[in-house]
């Protein structure tokens, strides 16, 4: 059974930078994909990105695995190992994970295990919502993005957060039509840039709004939407009908937590961070010492924060394993990275959720 | 159904397979999934569910879901939106929850 110093699960944003860090550290690392290419949703976001410079500011998402990857290899020295195409099936509590590659199964013992498996989309109750042509927004940016094929002709974006407006205005750059976008809440949940993008762009962003069912024979043929009123029931009468062929659905996110689960590890439900959250200390460091999370997968925020996230875990498993060259010095700018990002009204959410977390992080 | 002009991304398309689903030709690129490419064909209706048999879709791209659940090549229940189309490969739409095949 191969032992890796540190195993990575997840080779997006939170996983790549976590793989740099420790790497960095000079730990050895394994970083493990179930996709061919690693990079995770990054390899969609065509929009460029916020926040500071380090996180890749004014970069496009789709750039930034190169410029990771770049690096490892650059700095890997021999200890990056990157396993594509393999699905991590099993993460027991003797700290063996269980991997898939091309229907053949293997197992390894790492010493320290980083989860960063991201999220999954959430789905929407209503009538017809199984219908082909109700697709979530990450299926949709990967058609479009990945694939350059367009989703359908029409669409209603479901949710007015940021994913909601940002796939609405790469669907207009794509050559799809947007009719609406409908948001159940009394106002935009996104940043206010995004929703002013695309109303320019002459797409109706219709708060208090929540689709009431999709119709349709084999396939999406359009959809009925209703008022909401303040204590988010249906107003009668306020049915309206739109003829569409995509539903695009953008109503958040949650953590994909089921290795932690399988794992053993203490998790907390708050709303705030999308779900089950795994309980992790400043370190990220699970209730298991060693467990390491980062990215959506502890709690769904931004692949900036992500990025930071798998620094400070990548940072400290490697530290528990000796390799503890500078940690405080680097882990003091990571922390204050992870503070600015969290800082003014969009982090408000956040704060408040980690707040809440048992044991958690600390929050600026 | 495919994207000719794009303002941000320049698809490098690669060369031309032909795979087979339900015994019509379907063109696809290299590096295309199945799924994408019976999407730019057209095909909506990927599978159907296994009690009201409801059509169902192209849903989440990335493995999760089983919604587009098909028979390749002989074996069933392959995420189709995972897999790359590979030239001659035979794709059919999988009636009922399919059998394990022993692969040689």
């Amino acid at each position: 059974m191969k032992k890796p110093e540190i195993a990575i699960v997840g080779g997006g944003p939170a996983g790549l930078s976590a793989a740099l860090s420790a790497v960095r550290q000079g730990a050895q690392v394994m970083l493990i994909d179930r996709d061919p290419v690693l990079g995770g949703q990054l390899v969609k976001q065509t929009h460029m990105f916020f926040g500071s410079k380090k996180q890749y500011a004014a970069i496009r998402g789709i750039d930034i695995p190169q410029k990771l990857l770049a690096a490892l290899q650059e700095e890997g020295n021999g200890k990056f190992d990157p396993r594509v195409n393999t699905t991590v099936l099993g993460c027991y509590d003797d700290g063996v994970l269980l991997l898939e590659k091309e229907d053949r199964a293997e197992l390894i013992q790492p010493r320290k295990i980083i989860i960063a498996t991201g999220a999954a989309e959430k789905m929407l109750p209503f009538p017809g919502n199984d219908l082909p042509g109700v697709y979530g927004a990450g299926a949709v940016q990967t058609l479009m993005n990945v694939y350059g094929i367009k989703p359908g002709t029409r669409v209603l974006m479901i949710g007015a957060g940021n994913i909601g407006l940002i796939v609405s205005y790469q669907l207009l750059q794509a050559g799809v039509e947007v009719t609406a976008i409908i948001e159940g809440a009394p106002k935009i949940g996104g940043y206010l840039v995004h929703a002013t993008k695309v109303r320019r762009a002459g797409i109706p962003i219709l708060t208090s709004h929540t689709i009431k069912k999709a119709y349709g024979c084999d396939s999406v043929e359009g959809a009925v939407l209703c008022n909401l009123d303040e204590k988010w029931c249906a107003v009668p009468g306020t049915e309206q009908s739109l003829a569409v062929d995509v539903i695009c659905l953008a109503v958040g996110l949650t953590p994909q937590t089921e290795l932690l689960w399988q794992a053993g590890c203490e998790q907390q439900y708050l709303p705030e961070l999308g779900g089950y959250v795994p309980l992790r200390s400043e370190k990220m460091q699970t209730s298991l010492s060693h467990l390491f999370v980062a990215g959506d997968a502890a709690c769904i925020e931004e692949a900036g924060s992500a990025m930071v996230e798998g620094k400070i875990a990548g940072l400290f498993a490697a530290a528990d394993l000796g390799y503890a060259e500078n940690v405080e010095a680097l882990n003091e700018t990571f922390s204050r990275e992870l503070e600015e990002l969290r800082s003014g009204p969009a982090g408000a959410k956040i704060r408040q959720g980690l707040s809440r977390l048992k044991g958690g992080a600390q929050v600026c | 159904m495919r994207i000719k002009d794009h303002p941000i991304i320049d698809f490098q398309r690669g060369k031309q397979v032909t795979f087979s689903f339900n015994g019509r030709q379907v063109t696809a690129y290299e590096g295309e999934t199945i799924a994408a490419a019976l999407h730019a064909a057209g095909v909506r209706v990927l599978s159907h569910s296994h009690k009201l048999k409801r059509p169902r879709g192209f849903f989440c791209a990335i493995g999760n879901c089983s919604s587009c659940l098909m028979q390749v090549n002989g074996e069933f229940n392959v995420r189709i939106c995972i897999t790359p189309a590979r030239e001659g490969d035979r794709v059919e739409m999988q009636q009922g929850r399919g059998e394990i095949v022993e692969k040689t």
